[in-house]
């Protein structure tokens, strides 16, 4: 449970809000420097939409915070569903929803093998 | 072509009207997109609500730090770590290390807004999250020539409806503490999201070789503390992304779409 004390509150939020804004505005307050930039730094920058989201996205996936930290077929399931739809694709819409479809599907589909009679 | 000499001028007078049915395209385009985001960020922002509220935290605090700070992952983590006694200090610490990845998008982004005002990029900054990010820089890359107007158009298109939403669903989540079931995983409906920003950006060998390297060392540093092996394993990504479009480059190749 959070039992801090409001002001103690506010002033942790406002902090988190204004670091986090500057974070956002640091290399844009000088984007006309940006511009500029050598060759080398440009083309490593562009590997940042790539590199960024798979590595925040990867300990996610093979050790969920939700099962402390055990690999849960469900979701791993769901990962691969939304990368290889994207992949095929091109699109962000049927990703989600092929991701989505596994996650909420998956549960449900072993839910009803299981209550099917036995010895069918 | 005398006949046409005195209709000569006619762009110039119908040059802010282009303009301007070109960035309500580029908005609707962004809007278009903001609704796939949405799909997932509204039951995410509403599992927030609830988590937030649950742990103790009140409905106005819970709203700031969905309109102010509007990080979902760095707000989880702030909840989660002052829920569980971590000291402020480390609470925020882990927020802003979550957030640390938004210094390589403000680098990567800045080079297409060189053109804008100051007061322009001082509010575009405030939209800068994953998917705006992720969305716009594709559509920058893949149209060089995209005026001014309808890049911030579009940005705004990605960014507003998603940011209206998120607002909206962490409330529903606060008031009505939305008792989740277990078994609908919405913890990782943000993993989705991100995976399916990605997916269709894999398009060259080089930025396949980017994202496997990403991802294991991510895997092999996931032992630090407070996520603190992203910008080490997204560093690497970007280096062995770098390095093999020069391989590439050095035998003749162009990277090709994989």
């Amino acid at each position: 449970m959070i039992d801090l004390p409001p002001t103690q509150l506010w002033a942790i939020i406002l902090v988190l809000a204004a670091g986090t804004y500057l974070i956002r505005l640091s290399f844009l307050a000088f984007a006309g420097a940006a511009a500029r930039l050598p060759e080398w730094t440009l083309r490593l920058l562009r590997y940042v939409p790539v590199t960024v989201l798979p590595a925040l996205v990867a300990p996610m996936v093979v050790w969920p915070k939700a099962t402390e930290g055990e690999t849960d077929p469900v979701r791993l399931a769901a990962a691969l569903a939304a990368l290889g739809v994207g992949a095929l694709t091109r699109s962000l819409f049927w990703a989600i929803a092929a991701g989505f479809a596994a996650l909420f599907g998956l549960p449900e589909l072993a839910a009803l093998v299981a209550a099917l009679p036995p010895g069918r | 072509m005398a006949e046409a000499a005195p209709e000569s001028p006619p762009s110039a007078a119908e040059a802010p009207a282009r303009a301007r049915r070109g960035a309500r395209r580029a908005f609707r385009d962004g809007a278009a997109i903001s609704f796939s985001f949405m799909l997932v960020g509204a039951p995410f922002g509403l599992l927030f609500g609830a988590v937030a509220t649950e742990a103790g935290l009140p409905i106005a605090e819970t709203m700031a730090l969905s309109i102010v700070v509007m990080a979902g992952a760095a707000q989880f983590a702030l909840v989660e770590l002052l829920a569980d006694g971590a000291p402020a200090l480390i609470a925020l610490m882990a927020a802003f290390a979550v957030n640390l990845r938004m210094l390589m998008y403000s680098a990567s982004i800045a080079p297409h807004l060189a053109e804008a005002r100051l007061r322009t990029r001082l509010w575009m900054a405030y939209f800068l999250v994953d998917q705006v990010y992720a969305a716009s820089i594709h559509r920058f890359t893949e149209r060089p020539n995209l005026p001014l107007r309808e890049k911030t158009a579009f940005w705004l298109g990605v960014g507003g409806p998603m940011f209206v939403v998120w607002y909206g669903a962490t409330y529903a989540g606060a008031v009505v503490g939305a008792r989740i079931p277990e078994g609908w995983s919405l913890d990782f409906a943000p993993a989705i999201t991100f995976i399916a920003i990605c997916a269709p950006m894999l398009r060259t060998l080089p930025s396949l070789v980017a994202a496997g390297v990403a991802v294991a060392a991510a895997l092999a540093l996931a032992w630090l503390p407070w996520s603190l092996g992203l910008p080490f394993a997204a560093l690497a990504g970007m280096a062995a992304g770098a390095g093999a479009e020069i391989a590439l480059a050095r035998r003749g190749l162009r990277p090709r779409p994989a």
